[in-house]
């Protein structure tokens, strides 16, 4: 009996200890040391959430800078019946599927459209995959600056200040090393709609 | 590549004192913190009834599957009835039955396979009570079959260690400091930790958008350290919840390849401290182990970077602008982040992934699946070196066959018995991956799940089951796993995979703790030379070429030819 109750007892001690008392503990230290980040780092209008700086979303004012292709369209949606609830992942293409190469050439097409003035060869790969999270807050520079005439076009904002703006809310490599230059497009676009917002 | 080479500079020193501090975790060294530690184990030994005397190998394993046994069911419970209990905010509802059985044997097996997504699938008391517990205690246990074994190679008697005592150590003086250390950098970085339901919010272009959020970082932590890898939400540490920074990704990657690593490290001290080098930080046995995991680790990881770097053809054809392949991966990662967290994921098996491993370019995807079949780059907490242990007996008989000389180990023969079990624990695992493959595609239900064409296809099937045998837990992400057929087989397979070895592996150490340790002559082979890595790493390649090379050449190699062809 001795050999079934210990490995039993054990296993309570164990659940109470690791599952409960421990992600707890580090709930309420984390509320107390860390709380923006520990809630999600939320950026707020007012007390209102009007954003997360670090999950990504879908913008289609042409005035915005536009994220990468999103598998979960970013969780954003505006009628809740047509949202399957909150989900992350890709497309999970394999390199050789041609439903990558369509879904990337209707987008390179779409694209094209809205930026009349760049050329096809310029467009950054990076801009027409999906990231894997599918709420990939980040672009490169260079998927930004792309873009850079039609926000100038329809936000009456001078190139000058676009780009100002961009630059502000670019993060370079840590220490000069790690990671990539990486844009924002999150905190980027409530910069755009604020300078909007003083210009008119 | 500048910041590969620094990461891997950093692990170094890092792993060996680790290695250090388990060493005396597992020898129950005098430690300062003993004030501190000690009376929480006492009183935990006390609550359940624990004796601390020594076991045999047959008692240790016999406690060990009992105890995981008492877990599985405590968790497949509370997964049926979730939706009733407390901390449900999000409103989740119960989990269907063989998601159930999958999800247990997943979790309690460090395979951390998931056929369900956090987000939608598990209530926040579920996320805490099954998940994070399971992530702690499938960890200790590892560690602690991979001790008994240890000790045994080195011991003159069989009856050494208590299950219990190894156990709860590791847990409280190892896993749960260092867990709830990084838990606090990863929410530094920007992880929430926060048991308030998810926020639906209006964006500045007035749509809704919905933020998952949880318990997230006392999960993230303990899933890389403990080599778990079972992601709170879907898309795993891809998601910048999970994974918010360029730091976040070094120290979840340095995390994860801490005890695995540090349980090598143990090992040759061990043999070291036998032989009076009281000083050692490696060992001489340590070291040669150690750098033929390197060698192995490093040629994946080269492989992965360059097939990455170059990018995707069919990319090329559109005429844009492509600087490595970026499908499925994240910007703030870009290649070089990506290419290494993918080798060490695999290597180690832990199965956290920071991009979408479907999406990795043929050869990219060729090499996480291969450092799953072979299943020895330094492999899960304890498992890994138990793996590779039976390849070094293997490369010892192989060799002394060669050379004519009776094999032995640390002075103990290899006998007839020994080689059986041997032989049967690096089968299993070729048997479970090659073995269900070839059932899944002869079913429809097994082809279902399949969502790529061609090739590709193929890779899903292998990758899933490589990775559940291997008890790795990532996925080609695309296939239709949460079907009965998936959910059942895949089960069998991490069961098995998992317990099935770990028991003959004991058995054989078992029998070798037995014998009487023979003195060394001129004759004996040396095990602990350059010469000795070196064949070990061809053994470990030949074998696993042989056995898996025509599976991957209908997979991998048949996309990558008709891609670059």
């Amino acid at each position: 009996m001795k050999k079934l109750l210990s490995p039993l007892l054990l296993a309570v001690i164990m659940l109470v200890i690791c599952g409960l008392m421990y992600p707890l503990l580090m709930t309420g230290v984390a509320q107390v040391v860390f709380p923006y980040q520990a809630n999600g780092s939320m950026i707020k209008e007012g007390d209102k959430p009007i954003a997360s700086a670090l999950i990504g979303q879908q913008y289609t004012a042409p005035y915005y800078l536009q994220g990468r292709v999103s598998a979960v369209h970013y969780n954003t949606y505006t009628n809740l019946a047509d949202f399957a609830g909150v989900a992350s992942g890709s497309f999970n293409y394999a390199p050789s599927n041609p439903a990558l190469q369509e879904r990337m050439t209707a987008d390179i097409a779409k694209f094209l459209a809205q930026n009349p003035t760049v050329k096809r060869a310029d467009i950054p790969a990076e801009l027409m995959t999906a990231s894997g999270s599918g709420l990939d807050p980040h672009i490169t520079v260079a998927s930004a600056n792309i873009q850079v005439p039609r926000i100038v076009k329809a936000s009456g904002l001078s190139t000058t200040e676009v780009q100002q703006i961009i630059e502000a809310n670019t993060t370079n490599k840590e220490f000069g090393i790690f990671g990539q230059v990486t844009v924002n497009v999150v905190t980027a676009n409530l910069a755009i709609k604020a300078a909007m917002a003083q210009n008119s | 590549m500048l910041q590969i080479t620094l990461i891997l500079l950093v692990y170094l020193p890092v792993v060996l004192i680790t290695g250090r501090y388990l060493y005396a975790v597992a020898m129950q060294e005098k430690m300062v913190m003993d004030k501190v530690y000690q009376p929480i184990e006492h009183r935990i030994y006390r609550l359940a009834n624990i004796s601390q005397e020594a076991m045999t190998g047959k008692q240790y394993i016999i406690a060990l599957l009992i105890t995981n046994a008492c877990m599985i069911a405590i968790g497949y419970f509370t997964l049926r009835i979730q939706q009733w209990l407390f901390l449900n905010p999000n409103q989740i509802n119960n989990m269907e039955a063989t998601l159930s059985f999958n999800t247990i044997i997943s979790f309690m097996t460090n395979t951390n396979l998931q056929h369900y997504s956090g987000e939608s699938g598990l209530t926040y008391l579920s996320q805490m009570l099954v998940i994070i517990f399971m992530m702690f205690t499938s960890a200790a246990t590892g560690y602690a079959v991979c001790m008994a074994f240890c000790k045994r190679l080195i011991a003159k008697t069989d009856t050494i260690g208590n299950f219990y005592v190894d156990f709860v150590r590791v847990i409280i003086r190892v896993l749960l400091p260092l867990a709830f250390l990084v838990g606090l950098l990863l929410v530094w970085q920007g992880t929430p930790q926060t048991v308030q339901q998810n926020v639906t919010l209006t964006t500045i272009e007035g749509t809704s958008q919905d933020i998952a959020l949880g318990p997230v970082a006392s999960l993230e932590s303990i899933k890389h350290l403990g080599t778990n890898g079972g992601g709170f939400f879907g898309a795993n540490s891809s998601t910048p919840f999970e994974n918010p920074t360029v730091i976040s990704n070094m120290i979840e990657m340095l995390a994860m390849m801490l005890l695995p690593g540090a349980c090598v490290v143990v090992f040759g001290l061990l043999v070291a401290k036998r032989f009076q080098h009281q000083r050692a930080w490696l060992g001489k046995q340590g070291t040669t182990i150690f750098a033929a995991m390197s060698v192995l680790f490093l040629a994946g990881l080269l492989i992965v970077y360059f097939a990455e770097q170059q990018g995707n053809p069919m990319i090329d054809e559109l005429g844009i602008a492509q600087q490595g392949s970026m499908e499925g991966k994240e910007t703030r990662f870009g290649i070089e982040q990506s290419a290494l967290f993918t080798t060490v994921t695999t290597a180690f098996t832990t199965g956290t992934v920071n991009n979408m491993h479907d999406s990795l370019t043929p050869v990219g995807g060729l090499v996480p699946l291969f450092n799953m079949m072979l299943n020895v780059v330094f492999g899960g907490i304890g498992v890994g070196l138990m793996n590779m242990m039976m390849y070094v007996l293997l490369a010892i008989f192989i060799a002394c066959l060669m050379i004519g000389r009776t094999p032995q180990f640390l002075g103990k023969k290899i006998e007839q018995k020994e080689m059986k079990f041997m032989a049967l624990s690096i089968l299993i695992h070729p048997v479970l991956i090659l073995g269900f493959s070839a059932f899944a595609v002869m079913t429809s239900a097994g082809i279902a799940g399949v969502t790529n064409p061609g090739a590709h296809g193929l890779s899903q099937i292998l990758y899933e089951y490589a990775s559940s045998a291997a008890n790795n837990g990532s996925g080609f992400e695309g296939l239709a796993d949460n079907s009965t057929f998936w959910n059942v087989t895949t089960g069998l397979v991490m069961f098995f995979g998992r317990y099935l070895t770990m028991i003959l592996q004991l058995a054989i150490a078992s029998l070798l703790a037995n014998k009487a340790i023979n003195a060394e002559s001129v004759g004996t082979l040396q095990t602990d030379t350059p010469t000795f890595t070196i064949f070990l790493v061809a053994i470990v390649v030949l074998i696993g070429a042989l056995t898996f090379l025509p599976a991957l050449a209908l997979g991998p190699i048949t996309e990558q030819l008709l891609m670059f062809g």
